[in-house]
């Protein structure tokens, strides 16, 4: 039995529930191994893994390029910059090409959606989605769904907020389908320009203001704003934003549960979507969530890239 | 297929008295427990490290620090299989300047041993590492050898030899599987996982 | 076969020279209350001479000497086709279609004309550039090719074409279809001015900042792929504006390619106030919804408008049954390979459409009870010329043999090779299909027969 059927990880439904309980588990003991003075292991070695990110990146290409040294895989960058993409090379012959090259793995990111599917058409290769457009990004929602897991022991039955610029968040995009498959509720607060076109598409429910319902709330996302994005059009201000969304000290400290947890995908706008004193409080863990990435992507290469068999 | 037990050849009795004796043979090895650290092999090499470590105990009156080890992750095979889910190591010592003792069921190529071993290194640097086995069954393909050996069992390379122990089998005891005839090497496709897990490395 | 090409192109002008009977087809004129089978005869002028109904106990026509003598039985006889609404994408794009590799494929596809939209390179918006199409068009096309000319210099929307040239150089109408005429009092304008030589205007209704960038429907497919969607308000607002002011203006106002429920609602009511507004819907939107859209993100299903909801689809369908929709009209766009194989979001957008179009429409909807044939038949061929202010092409005697020959039982697997357009986009490739064109006469000249285009 292959520790994950699907050849690729282009979106979070690739993954049985079994599956993604199975990734946080094992991510457990690359978490420990984090912890070592030696963080190198053996595992990967002869393994070729392509990062090819054609929109600018640091957490993501960082905490996967770390993954994969870790685990002793071979790893070439093709960032934006060094790509031929940008020369006008089309996205057919930079498949082909990395294929040529017989790699084991490409870990993508993009601005378009579904270009990972292109590229699983194309190559032999196996395909880690790094985020793909407005549309999915599954390794963030495992390290999430581990951050979850790690702090509550389930996730079944919580309740997650998912709070800001859902429209335009392939976080969201893999997050709220993968909670409501574990049996939680995660619920898209934002106003409806931010909302997806059909949020329960994703099997999420809607709230328009965050007050209405911070109180219910188990874990508390936080989605970047672009600012570019938030001025004028979409919502009047980063300042009312923030004002009627963003997570302070009041709303943490009077309106969330006790027990709850402040999650964000990084990188955070201070001022924005959380004050510096919710940043500073032992419920913000968005410093477990990086240390969670690299773990489960250590895992899910681990198990992506291990053979078929079982060991005896 | 139904398992065709050739012999039985430990039965728990001789376990317990096999490990009595290494215990025995690691304390006069090394001039008592000062400086030694006992590691299983996850997933019966850490029960037998635990015996081992109560001996010492109960030889010496001093207690000695037990950890456990998952190879998985630097077997030298993950490109055709892998471990579906990984087991905890844990080394609650600092293994530099330590003397530490290696445990495992079956010492059989040796691979495991050899990814036991890099394993370790990665933790630290011990003064030493020795290895300590139930039951030795031949067919090496590393240069490999035990320190301490419970029972030398010869046998063909297609045979398994079984180890099962309490608590995590109903019994212990040390059983030879005979090779079956119409399959080579998926032999062990059909035996239950548990017992699947120890019988090879 | 060179001296064919040369017949067909005196054809255009003489008729063919040659008498051809068709015997023993099922003869479809809606505009006669036509449906029985019968033989036609084409005289050599090009023209029809002699249709006898069998049915009615009319003596079978005999055969001229020298007459062509083609076995009708089993096929379906109508009047040709029209499509008005084609990328011939020449001049200045001609890796993806040519005029002749267009109109080869219209052939193919069972039509006797297309109308050539003026998005070219240069745009077609000025008399030189509609002349230079026709005279294209006189040279290599195998169908009469109606071009349309611009409504704005460049298709830019900031200042008028030169209508009244273009229009006395051949152009039929006047379209920036491509984009929408983004400035109402720009369209109100064209509309004035059109007015003066009862020019027809017609709309790509597509209100580019309501739109957003959306490149599929805005909904439940949308939010799944994580692809941007766009509202079918983006079409419908600027449509019911069109309207408006053509209501305002009294100028001809024809909508392309419409494909929501509230275009086709607010084109009803136009028509019944009297309004004078036409609309054509094409084939795909008519068959197909966004729920072809799937995880491969094939691209041949990106068009503009967006492949639409269920509810629209049938909307569509019920206006082409009840006459709101006058004309079906492929939108044929060719695109290079390279233009396809990209991100979604990337390819450009467009299916080709010229030689599905009766397939599909046979298949998906006359085969499914959806819209009779007589309907489909109103809608192909009398309905695009009323829209274009062309002269009727009837089955009886007197009338130009613009004339199409449909093999209801043939059965056509959609592939590359079988598309003989320069391009392959077609939203339906790999599509098994019943029923299509086997022979088209034009003016009596024959240009496809038995299936395979005459060249």
């Amino acid at each position: 039995m292959p520790s994950i059927k699907s050849k690729h990880l282009i979106r979070i439904q690739d993954l049985t529930n079994d599956e993604i309980y199975a990734v946080l588990e094992n991510a457990a003991t690359f978490k420990e191994i984090n912890e070592r003075p030696i963080k190198k292991l053996p595992t990967l070695r002869g393994r070729t893994i392509i990062n090819l990110f054609l929109e600018p990146s640091t957490r993501t290409r960082s905490s996967f390029e770390l993954a994969e040294k870790r685990l002793s895989a071979d790893s070439l960058n093709f960032s934006a910059s060094s790509s031929a993409t940008v020369k006008g090379e089309s996205l057919l012959d930079t498949a082909e090409t990395f294929d040529a090259m017989k790699v084991d793995m490409v870990v993508a990111r993009h601005k378009y959606g579904g270009y990972c599917n292109i590229l699983a058409d194309h190559m032999d290769a196996k395909i880690v989605n790094g985020g793909d457009g407005i549309h999915q990004h599954p390794t963030q929602t495992l390290l999430d769904l581990f951050t979850i897991y790690e702090h509550f022991g389930r996730i079944e039955g919580l309740t997650v907020g998912i709070v800001g610029d859902i429209y335009h968040s392939r976080v969201a995009g893999s997050l709220a389908p993968a909670l409501a498959s574990l049996g939680a509720t995660p619920i898209f607060i934002a106003p409806p320009a931010y909302q997806p076109d059909v949020p329960e598409e994703l099997g999420a429910q809607v709230a328009y203001t965050l007050d209405e319902v911070l109180p219910e709330l188990d874990v508390v996302n936080l989605l970047r704003i672009q600012g570019e994005r938030a001025q004028g059009l979409y919502v009047p201000s980063l300042r009312e934003y923030s004002a009627l969304y963003g997570m302070n000290s009041h709303r943490m400290n009077n309106l969330m549960k006790k027990d709850a947890i402040i999650l964000h995908p990084g990188p955070m706008n201070r001022g924005v979507e959380v004050t510096a004193e919710v940043i500073a409080d032992p419920r913000m863990l968005v410093l477990d969530q990086v240390n969670a990435g690299v773990a489960v992507r250590m895992a899910v290469m681990y198990m992506m890239l291990g053979g078929d068999g079982d060991v005896e | 297929m139904p398992d065709t037990v050739k012999a039985s050849l430990m039965n728990e009795q001789d376990v317990s008295r096999s490990l009595m004796r290494i215990s025995h043979e690691i304390l006069e090895a090394n001039g008592g427990a000062e400086g030694l650290a006992i590691v299983g092999i996850v997933t019966r090499g850490d029960i037998i490290a635990h015996q081992v470590a109560e001996n010492i105990q109960k030889i010496e009156g001093s207690a000695v620090p037990v950890g456990t080890l998952d190879i998985s992750l630097y077997r030298d095979d993950v490109a055709t299989k892998i471990s579906p889910v990984l087991h905890r190591t844990d080394l609650p010592f600092n293994v530099d300047d330590t003397t530490v003792v290696l445990v495992d069921d079956v010492l059989f190529t040796g691979r495991t041993i050899r990814a036991a071993l890099d394993a370790i290194m990665d933790y630290g640097r011990p003064n030493a590492i020795q290895l300590a086995v139930l039951v030795d069954r031949g067919h090496r393909e590393l240069p490999i050898r035990a320190d301490y050996v419970g029972k030398n069992v010869p046998s063909s390379y297609g045979e398994k030899v079984m180890v099962r122990l309490k608590p995590v089998d109903e019994v212990t005891d040390v059983r030879i599987i005979a090779a079956d005839p119409t399959e080579s090497d998926a032999a062990g496709d059909a035996l239950p996982p548990e017992i699947d897990a120890i019988t090879g490395e | 076969m060179s001296n064919k090409t040369e017949q067909v192109t005196d054809a255009m002008v003489t008729g063919s020279g040659m008498v051809t009977l068709i015997r023993g087809a099922r003869l479809v004129d809606p505009q006669l209350n036509l449906d029985a089978i019968g033989d036609v005869l084409i005289a050599a002028d090009g023209l029809i001479e002699e249709v006898d109904i069998v049915e009615d106990g009319g003596s079978r026509i005999s055969a001229p000497d020298g007459a062509c003598v083609i076995d009708g039985t089993g096929k379906i006889l109508i009047p040709g086709p029209i499509d008005l609404h084609v990328h011939l994408r020449e001049p200045g794009q001609e890796y993806k279609e040519t005029i002749l590799t267009g109109t080869r494929a219209a052939a193919h596809g069972g039509w006797v004309g297309v109308c050539a939209i003026p998005n070219t390179e240069p745009v077609a918006d000025e008399g030189a550039t509609i002349r230079n199409v026709l005279d294209r068009a006189a040279e290599t096309a195998y169908v009469p090719v109606y071009p349309y000319g611009a409504i704005t210099r460049g298709q830019a929307g900031k200042q008028l074409a030169e209508i009244s040239d273009m229009l006395d150089a051949g152009a039929v109408g006047f379209t920036d279809d491509g984009h929408g005429v983004q400035n109402p009092l720009m369209m109100r304008r064209a509309m004035e001015y059109a007015k003066v030589f009862d020019a027809l205007i017609l709309a790509h209704a597509e209100d580019e900042q309501l739109a957003d960038g959306g490149v599929v429907n805005e909904g439940r497919v949308a939010t799944r792929l994580g692809l941007p969607g766009q509202t079918g308000l983006a079409e419908s607002l600027q449509v019911i504006r069109d309207i408006e002011l053509a209501r305002l203006t009294g100028a001809r106002l024809h909508i392309c390619h419409v494909s929501t429920k509230e275009s086709v609602a607010a084109i009803r009511a136009a028509k019944a106030a009297g309004v004078r507004v036409t609309a054509e819907a094409t084939p795909h939107h008519l068959v197909l919804n966004e729920n072809a859209l799937s995880y491969d993100y094939d691209t041949r299903l990106k068009m503009a408008p967006p492949l639409r909801s269920e509810a629209d689809r049938k909307a569509l369908v019920a206006g082409l049954v009840d006459g709101t929709i006058d004309a079906i009209a492929t939108d044929h766009a060719p695109h290079a390979k390279q233009e396809k194989e990209l991100e979604f979001e990337l390819a450009k957008f467009g299916t080709t459409g010229l030689e599905t179009a009766i397939p599909v429409l046979l298949t998906d909807l006359v085969a499914t009870g959806q819209v009779d044939l007589p309907c489909l038949v109103e809608r192909l061929s009398a309905g695009p010329r009323r829209v274009l202010g062309l002269e009727s092409v009837l089955l009886q005697p007197g009338c130009v043999a613009d004339l199409t020959l449909i093999d209801p039982e043939a059965t056509v697997t959609v592939t590359e090779d079988w598309l003989v357009g320069k391009s392959k986009n077609s939203a339906f490739i790999g599509r098994e299909l019943r029923g299509a064109a086997t022979d088209v006469f034009v003016e009596g000249v024959r240009v496809m027969a038995d299936g395979v285009v005459c060249d």
